[in-house]
């Protein structure tokens, strides 16, 4: 007879080996990568040093991370707002309709990610959708510049991520009892005390587990910075990108890479420990 | 006696279902009124409108005169305790009790006293820093009427308090809920459908079908003067027999074995012997009704002169104990 024990790791050998082999060790190797010189032509010189390292900290990558990480701050707040509203209001819909409303939020998710951002590009050209509609309306003056603004980079970010959000927030509001609410008005309070100090501290965990995810995957992305802020709104993503692809420095294209990856990690880490915390208070 | 509460010719439908219909009520001050129905009968539904969470379609609820049928739930000097206790999972025990208070915007030395005094009452001052996910069913009932009971408001509604307690913990906690009420004044209607627990607890109670009164009065009223069949059937055990168009009640204690005088004695056969404890239900089947009829021995009669399924008996009945329905 196995143990117990001995039993369940072998069960989840199979995804740890997977793990490993595409995981852990590419991350590894990326990490090792950071720690070497960039060859004169492009390659990889393999003599030991710290300069990548050291390179972060200049003023200029710093700025482009701070930066980065406003948009994606910013795009996660917003997604986070819109995205609890709209579970909100979907969990709080007649329970026949839920399914669809669901499968409506979730709908732009099975296009493909270019074609969506692309559609974004055809919204907001100068003389796009918008403009159109605004001389429709009867507007003379010059179009609005709305594509290529860091606001378009954000709009673009909030749109691809919000149904992560939306289904974040809907697990932990429709199996919110609705007595608790009740329970809150009938102790005399009003409906925005209700839903400060019950129905939002009980879906924390969702909003936590929705915010986590926008910015961790806006703070690395460049695709949307490369079409809707058009390479004007430079982000980690295209750095890493462009070190990789176009500067041919691949030792500071993993540096890079591996901070992005230490930001993830922290923030993933946080998240799953906030929400054992939860949960074993909960469960005593 | 002051009339608290008047309910006046209230309905409630939802869609076809009429689960309140044109009812009429008066509640008096200080007083412990059982809801008693079956499911479905509309006991939630007048809780619910009671409390501010359902409007009527119809009719008026005067609370001290004043109509409040249109006043939000957190405008009402009501509480209810729910079905479900409804407890905050991610504030403490303490912190639930508080809730109520705080929403008045006392300040923080009075909620302390008041939530200290209400834990003392109610025997949860030992829990006060624990969740509700670390507390037995018991426990659980007792921070929801902590909770409720701590605003004291002029009127709690307890909707089913004691339905998720075993049989033992309900017996003692319904003396409990009693003796909580006299102590701090404030008149209770209690929603049941055990009629046993309603007949321990309540001064009056209300008989509701199908969202209308059957009956309303004392215990011993409604025991032993049940208004209708109805009300017969589902209060305590009663034997019926047809009479000619005309519907005998009679009780299973107001019934003899072995009659030495009776207005009307039959003869029957113990069809069948059930043991309760203190006393003995014995099943006599007779040519008066297809059903057996139910007699109730004490234990002690049992003892005197026993009795085996299958025996022949005697049993026997005065016209005074019968209660006679026509419909
Ligand atoms: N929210 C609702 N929607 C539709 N029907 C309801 C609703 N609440 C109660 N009912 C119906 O009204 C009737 C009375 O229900 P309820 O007041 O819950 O009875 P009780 O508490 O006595 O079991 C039932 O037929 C029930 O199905
Ligand atoms: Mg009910």
């Amino acid at each position: 007879m196995l143990s117990q024990s001995l039993r369940a790791r072998l069960l989840m050998a199979p995804a740890l080996l997977w793990l490993t082999a595409f995981m852990v060790v590419p991350c590894l190797l990326i990490l090792a990568l950071g720690f070497f010189r960039r060859g004169i032509y492009g390659g990889v010189d393999y003599t030991f040093t710290f300069e990548n390292f050291r390179l972060l900290a200049d003023p200029l990558y710093l700025g482009i991370f701070l930066h980065s990480a406003r948009v994606a701050g910013t795009a996660t707040l917003i997604a986070v707002v819109v995205g609890y509203a709209a579970a909100y209001a979907i969990a709080g819909a007649p329970r026949r309709w839920q399914g669809m409303l669901l499968f409506l939020a979730v709908l732009p998710f099975w296009s493909n990610y270019l074609i969506r951002t692309y559609a974004w590009i055809v919204l907001l050209n100068r003389e796009g959708l918008i403009t159109q509609g605004l001389r429709m309306l009867g507007y003379e003056g010059e179009p609005p510049s709305m594509l290529y603004t860091e606001g378009a980079v954000i709009v673009g970010l909030v749109y691809n991520y919000l149904p992560f959000v939306i289904l974040a927030c809907y697990a932990p509001l429709s199996r919110l009892n609705p007595e608790l609410a009740e329970a809150s008005r009938d102790l005399g309070a009003g409906a925005f005390t209700t839903f400060r100090r019950v129905v939002l501290p009980q879906t924390l965990a969702g909003v936590a587990a929705g915010a986590v995810f926008v910015f961790v995957l806006s703070i690395g992305n460049f695709i949307t910075p490369a079409l809707l802020g058009g390479g004007k709104f430079q982000m980690v993503g295209n750095l890493v990108y462009a070190q990789f692809l176009t500067a041919n420095d691949w030792p500071f294209g993993a540096a890079l890479s591996m901070v992005l990856i230490a930001i993830m990690m922290v923030l993933l880490m946080a998240q799953a420990w906030g929400t054992a915390k939860g949960m074993g208070e909960r469960n005593g | 006696m002051t009339v608290l509460l008047n309910i006046d010719a209230v309905t409630k439908r939802f869609g076809a279902v009429m689960a309140v219909d044109r009812l009429s009520l008066d509640i008096y001050e200080n007083e412990f009124f059982a809801l008693l129905g079956a499911s479905g009968s509309g006991k939630t539904t007048l809780l619910r409108m009671l409390a501010g969470f359902e409007m009527p379609e119809e009719g008026a609820i005067r609370l001290d005169g004043a109509d409040v049928a249109r006043v939000p739930p957190n405008k009402r000097p009501v509480n209810l305790m729910f079905q479900s206790y409804a407890l905050f999972p991610h504030m403490t025990v303490e912190g639930n009790i508080a809730y109520g208070l705080e929403m008045e915007r006392l300040g923080r030395g009075e909620i302390a006293a008041r939530v200290g005094e209400i834990m003392e009452k109610t025997q949860l001052s030992a829990l006060a820093k624990r969740k509700p996910d670390q507390l037995s069913g018991g426990q659980k009932q007792r921070v929801a009427l902590a909770r409720a009971l701590v605003k004291r408001p002029r009127l709690l509604l307890l909707d089913e308090p004691l339905g998720a307690l075993d049989k033992k913990l309900r017996a003692a906690m319904q003396l409990e809920l009693k003796r909580l009420q006299h102590e701090v004044g404030i008149t209770f209607i209690v929603v049941t459908h055990d009629q046993e627990e309603a007949l321990v607890m309540a001064d009056r109670i209300a008989i509701l079908k199908d969202g209308r009164l059957v009956q309303v009065g004392s215990p011993h009223e409604v025991y032993e003067a049940p208004a209708s069949r109805y009300a017969a059937d589902f209060i305590g055990v009663t034997n019926f027999v047809e009479d000619g168009g005309r519907v005998l009640a009679i009780r299973p204690e107001r019934i003899a074995l072995f009659p030495e005088a009776a207005d009307r004695k039959v003869e029957g056969r113990v069809v069948a012997r059930a043991y309760h404890g203190l006393d003995l239900m014995l099943h006599v089947a007779t040519a008066m009704s297809a059903q057996p009829l139910i007699v109730r021995v004490t234990a002690a009669g049992a003892d005197r002169r026993p009795v085996a399924e299958g025996d022949m008996v005697t049993i026997g009945w005065n016209d005074a104990d019968v209660r006679i329905f026509t419909d």
